[in-house]
């Protein structure tokens, strides 16, 4: 990948040219430790339009200090990438107007920046007990709500803090990254194989969205193409992981309101399509398919009919569901019109996937930014406007026919030759870069990679689609009442665990 | 209120009985040994993604807590002595449902948590897919409350907890909290590779470690994660109900 090198401090001069007709909007920023390469550190921008990737490169020259003025007020979708990257690496944006720790909870102590490559593992890391204030709206009759990080169900965990004036939310802040696990630091030295096991569990419910992003990143890099059987393999797995957790998600929704056959149908669906997971790849969350370089295991003949057969049953029985969903005037009018997100709001935080559609934003990887076998495919993206919990509930719906579409079109077309499902990867040039993506059930799934010197990991940024659309879940949680607030989550369906890493 | 009456009648009843669950021929359970070359091949040792082989008095053994079922040990063998077999009843008991506790200890907890338990998760750093296959037992297949175990939302209502994920140093207090609030006896079990080994991700500076480095644990699952009918097994193993 090429990128437009620039002084630090011009970063937001560049990014305002390249973004100046909002054909590109900022998808990525990351500040990767170039010191023992280039003798410099240096903060990458990636834009994303027009079916086009644009990377700006901004670099802090040996003397100069670690600061540059914030990009921020002009993008409000760097809020969160910058707070990270002041976190990890200790590079100051100037002017950045909410610099409170993200990634590095109050028990990080101060000075200690992880990402930089002088910082080893043996470092010693003290438990510091710094504050943290939760943002909050005060006065007169208004009352915070304290909610996390340890929640009711069996979910992730999250801190959430609600300023309410009697029901109505009027402020909500959310504090989170709780299961960072320093996946983007445990990588780097591995091999590009060895690291792939831990691109794959990043999250269990992405897990072939991250695979395939993480090794198309490798392969363009090693600039290798693999084969066309391999390709529908992995086709294949995604449209597999989008149906089970859109038709999960769409029965997880229904206990957001109490509606108990809802619940019980969409879990019975979703154990169908995991069982069918296991009998295609061997996993419940199809681990193990997608490898850099292709595939695991070839599907056969037989087990396309499998699949097909059992698409069947699961799309009838989905389609009831709906039709339940759909006949219930006590279940729509919980959904719509709550948890409205603006098409602006979405423009301005960079809101990707579901979320994005739902609020009249029309984009999909899948169809605009090619790749894999999705070109030769047919298939609609659906676009709703209203923006509300009905209208994600719609896109998931229609969504969910447009992958069982998919996979008949795959299983019908795929090439069963047996060919080389496996293309072993090259030595590949030191510190070359690259970019792989994928669109996962949630969104647009980002994994850059910097490969250093035999073919280990130098850097990996992994974006998940979770990452620009946790902020939009507070936006559109505004002017809601609490209760209806696990409603407007749950359409939502955003994954902790991408978004931490 | 008709198409949902209609809908319940014509499902009809799915729940299946502990253990009649089928494993697909692709499934990628335990790990075996054929046989121990002897040799000083260690092509499995190296290509462990978790380093979950290790050489014992010159055998090989494998720390099934550790594996992440991938499968590419068996792939580097040159000499094809490993395979995966259909088993996943893996989850192994430990700590006061352990022998050398003392045999009285063990049967006073089952006899209090035996016949309804009641479970909080916590997900201590997980990936999610430990606490999805949590969240499935209570689907209609498994309907995990036919066994009298059921999830609480509050610790101080349970008797066990169930730990997923590594525990990352930013969901270390709120771990230790939720333990402590718990009311005795009670049950920890550490679900899945990173909860029970803590080594699925390398040494990272976000990470503390396995569950049982911070809170004593009762019951390991292994799994990438483990399938529900593992997590039930390790259930009913932990209560004596198999």
């Amino acid at each position: 990948m090429k990128y437009q090198e620039t002084a630090a401090r011009d970063l937001v001069k560049v990014a305002k040219e390249i973004c100046h007709t909002r054909a590109y909007g900022l998808s990525a920023m990351f500040a990767n430790d170039e010191r023992s390469i280039n003798g410099y550190f240096a903060i990458y921008c990636i834009f994303a339009g027009a079916g086009n990737f644009k990377g700006i490169k901004g670099i802090f020259t040996q003397k100069e200090e670690l600061t540059y003025p914030s990009l921020t007020p002009f993008f409000s979708s760097a809020a969160w990438y910058e707070r990270e990257i002041h976190d990890l690496f200790g590079i100051l944006p100037i002017g950045h107007p909410d610099l409170r720790p993200l990634v590095l909870h109050e028990n990080w102590p101060e000075g200690l920046y992880p990402m930089r490559k002088d910082f080893s593992m043996d470092t010693p890391v003290p438990v510091a007990q710094k504050q943290y204030d939760m943002v909050g709206v005060q006065g007169e009759g208004v009352f915070e709500v304290p909610v996390g990080p340890i929640h009711a169900g069996i979910i992730e965990p999250g801190h959430f803090r609600f300023s309410q004036a009697g029901e109505q939310v009027i402020h909500l802040d959310a504090k989170l990254f709780y299961t960072h696990r320093g996946i983007e630091k445990a990588v780097e030295g591995l091999s590009l194989e060895m690291a792939a096991y831990q691109a794959e569990r990043i999250c269990g419910a992405c897990s072939v969205s991250h695979a395939i992003s993480y090794a198309q990143a490798v392969e363009s890099i090693a600039n290798i193409t693999i084969s066309p059987e391999a390709e529908c393999v992995r086709v294949l797995a995604a449209e597999l992981e989008r149906l089970y957790n859109h038709v999960g998600d769409i029965g997880n929704l229904c206990a957001g309101l109490g509606f108990a056959i809802g619940i019980s149908h969409g879990s019975r669906l979703k154990e169908i399509i995991m069982r069918l997971n296991e009998t295609v790849t061997g996993n419940r969350f199809l681990r193990g398919m997608v490898i850099p370089g292709g595939v695991s295991r070839e599907v056969t003949p037989k087990l396309s009919w499998e699949i097909l057969v059992e698409l069947e049953k699961i799309i009838e029985g989905f389609r009831d569901l709906i039709g339940l969903l759909q006949d219930n005037n006590a279940f729509l009018d919980r959904v719509e019109s709550t948890g409205i997100l603006t098409r602006e709001a979405c423009r301005d935080l960079g809101v990707v996937g579901v979320a994005a559609r739902a609020s009249g934003v029309d984009v999909d990887m899948r169809r605009d930014y090619r790749y894999s076998v999705y070109k030769q495919l047919n298939f609609k993206v659906p676009v709703y406007t209203s923006g509300d919990v009905a209208a994600r509930l719609w896109v998931r719906r229609d969504e969910v026919e447009q992958s069982v579409k998919i996979i008949r079109q795959i299983l019908k077309d795929m090439p069963h030759k047996g060919e080389k499902l496996l293309v072993s990867i090259p030595a590949i040039m030191p510190y070359s870069s690259g970019l792989g993506w994928s669109e996962s059930a949630r969104g647009a799934n980002l994994h850059w990679l910097m490969i250093g010197e035999n073919n280990r990991v130098y850097r990996h940024f992994i974006r998940s689609a979770s990452y620009p659309n946790w902020p939009a879940v507070t936006v559109a949680a505004l002017n809601n009442i609490i209760p209806d607030f696990p409603l407007i989550n749950k359409s939502f369906e955003l994954c902790y665990a991408c978004l931490d890493r | 209120m008709i198409t949902i009456l209609k809908k319940i009648l014509s499902i009809g009843m799915v729940t299946e009985i502990y253990d009649e669950g089928q494993v697909p021929s692709r499934f990628r359970g335990q790990v075996v040994i054929e046989k121990n070359l002897g040799k000083n091949c260690i092509a499995c040792i190296v290509s462990c993604p978790t380093k979950a082989i290790t050489e014992q008095n010159g055998c090989l053994v494998i720390d099934h807590k550790a594996c992440i079922f991938c499968g590419r040990c068996i792939e580097h063998c040159e000499a094809q002595q490993l395979k995966h077999t259909s088993n996943y009843k893996l989850a192994t008991i430990s700590g006061k449902l352990s022998n050398s506790i003392g045999i009285s200890v063990k049967e006073k907890i089952r006899n209090v948590l035996g016949r309804s338990l009641h479970i909080r998760h916590v997900d201590a750093g997980s990936c999610n897919a430990c606490d999805f296959e949590m969240n499935a037992l209570s689907n209609p297949f498994y309907d995990v409350q036919q066994y009298g175990i059921d999830f609480v939302a509050s610790p101080r209502h349970a008797d066990m907890l169930m730990v997923t994920g590594v525990v990352t140093r930013n969901l270390m207090q709120a771990l230790l909290m939720t333990y402590e609030a718990m009311p005795t006896p009670n049950l920890v079990m550490a679900v899945g590779a990173c909860a029970a080994s803590g080594r699925v991700f390398s040494n990272s500076y976000a990470i503390h470690g396995a569950v049982d480095t911070l809170v004593p644990v009762d019951i390991y699952v292994p799994g990438c994660p483990p399938r529900p009918q593992a997590l039930l097994y390790g259930l009913l193993l932990g209560l004596d109900k198999l």
